[in-house]
């Protein structure tokens, strides 16, 4: 069965992992702008990571016959410094350009601070104004279901429509509030801080698969870049159709990132 | 769905019950207040029975900060699990 990680951080991971989401059936990634697991000490940093997402990684992808993707923003977590992530967010339009660009984020944020939100509503704006698809991340633990209500507040100020929204990292306490709301949900699946396979599937078969893809999020902590294929062996383990299965893993992602007329799901 | 899970869910359960044995000697006969993670996770557990659903649901929940005002500035990075005191609404 094939499948999209729509949620990646390929940067972060090695050559091997390429080869075995290629193997498991990997056709399609998209990788968000992060936060690197450092701060980086100026604006030059995020351009050369930039160029990174918008050059270097469709190259290695395409080695192992994956289409890579990216999304670009200033990172909540780096977002706490204004004046930096303005200076940082001057560089977008430029990269905008890029081929592989679906959109902005992954914006939201992380300690449900003020600048947080300033930087995110500018963010928001930007999106706005040139028609982009958006990308949400949602904060860790605690200030999950606080920030994700606090996000969604500040998109429904906006002119953006929820359907070209993605609200990602949700779990049990806000899948419903999100999906409710008209937005896009995405379960990210980790070994300990977000969603297993296992309590994805428990969330796919109390809330259906309607506007919900699940992803890994690999990047260098601890996570698993074949999660999405373990969450597919969990849903048949459960005897789900391959049609459901489909649509959590391959469809859903297609249908919207497929917004974006640059979105292609390779031998999907 | 039992015969499936069980075994797994049983390892679980015993790494909770070791983990917190493990707090006990690592501390023993302490006139500390206890740390307000395992606090809250003993929360957690009574809400696994307490004979009603949606337990996940209620133990994130337990786990969140339950305030809805933003803070002025943010206090680090990381998030620690479950709110600390200074932060902790009784949700």
């Amino acid at each position: 069965m094939t499948y999209i990680d729509p949620h990646i951080h390929m940067v972060s991971r090695t050559t091997d992992d390429y080869r075995r989401m290629a193997l498991a059936g990997c056709t399609a990634i998209t990788e968000p702008a992060f936060w690197a697991g450092f701060d980086r000490s100026s604006p030059q940093g995020f351009f050369d990571y930039y160029r990174q997402l918008t050059d270097t990684e469709p190259a290695r992808a395409a080695l192992y016959g994956i289409k890579h993707h990216c999304w670009l923003c200033v990172n909540p977590k780096e977002a706490e410094d204004a004046g930096f992530a303005r200076e940082v967010m001057s560089l977008l339009p430029e990269f905008l350009e890029e081929p592989n660009v679906l959109g902005i984020g992954e914006i939201g944020l992380n300690k449900n601070s003020k600048n947080e939100m300033a930087i995110l509503e500018e963010h928001l704006a930007f999106a706005e104004d040139r028609n982009q698809l958006v990308l949400v991340h949602t904060p860790h633990l605690e200030d999950k279901r606080k920030g994700t209500l606090l996000i969604m507040d500040a998109i429904a100020n906006t002119k953006l429509q929820p359907n070209r929204v993605l609200i990602d990292h949700v779990e049990e306490h806000t899948v419903a509030d999100v999906l409710d709301r008209g937005f896009w949900a995405g379960m990210t699946l980790y070994p300990e801080t977000k969603c297993t396979p296992q309590r994805a599937a428990d969330i796919i078969e109390i809330f259906g698969t309607e506007r919900l893809w699940m992803n890994s999020a690999g990047d260098w902590g601890d996570s698993d870049p074949l999660a999405v294929p373990k969450a597919i062996v969990e849903l048949r383990r459960r005897g789900h159709s391959p049609e459901t299965i489909r649509k959590a893993t391959l469809e859903n992602p297609k249908t919207f990132l497929g917004q974006s007329p640059r979105f292609d799901a390779g031998d999907a | 769905m039992v015969d499936a899970y069980f075994l797994e869910h049983r390892a679980k359960l015993l790494d909770i019950a070791a983990f917190l044995d493990r707090v006990d000697r690592a501390d023993p006969g302490t006139d500390e207040p206890e740390d307000f993670r395992i606090t809250a996770m003993r929360n957690a557990l009574q809400a696994l029975d307490d004979g009603q659903g949606e337990r996940a649901r209620r133990v994130l929940e337990l786990m969140s900060d339950a305030t809805t005002d933003l803070v002025d500035t943010a206090p680090g990075k990381g998030a620690c699990g479950t709110p600390p005191p200074s932060t902790d609404s009784g949700a």
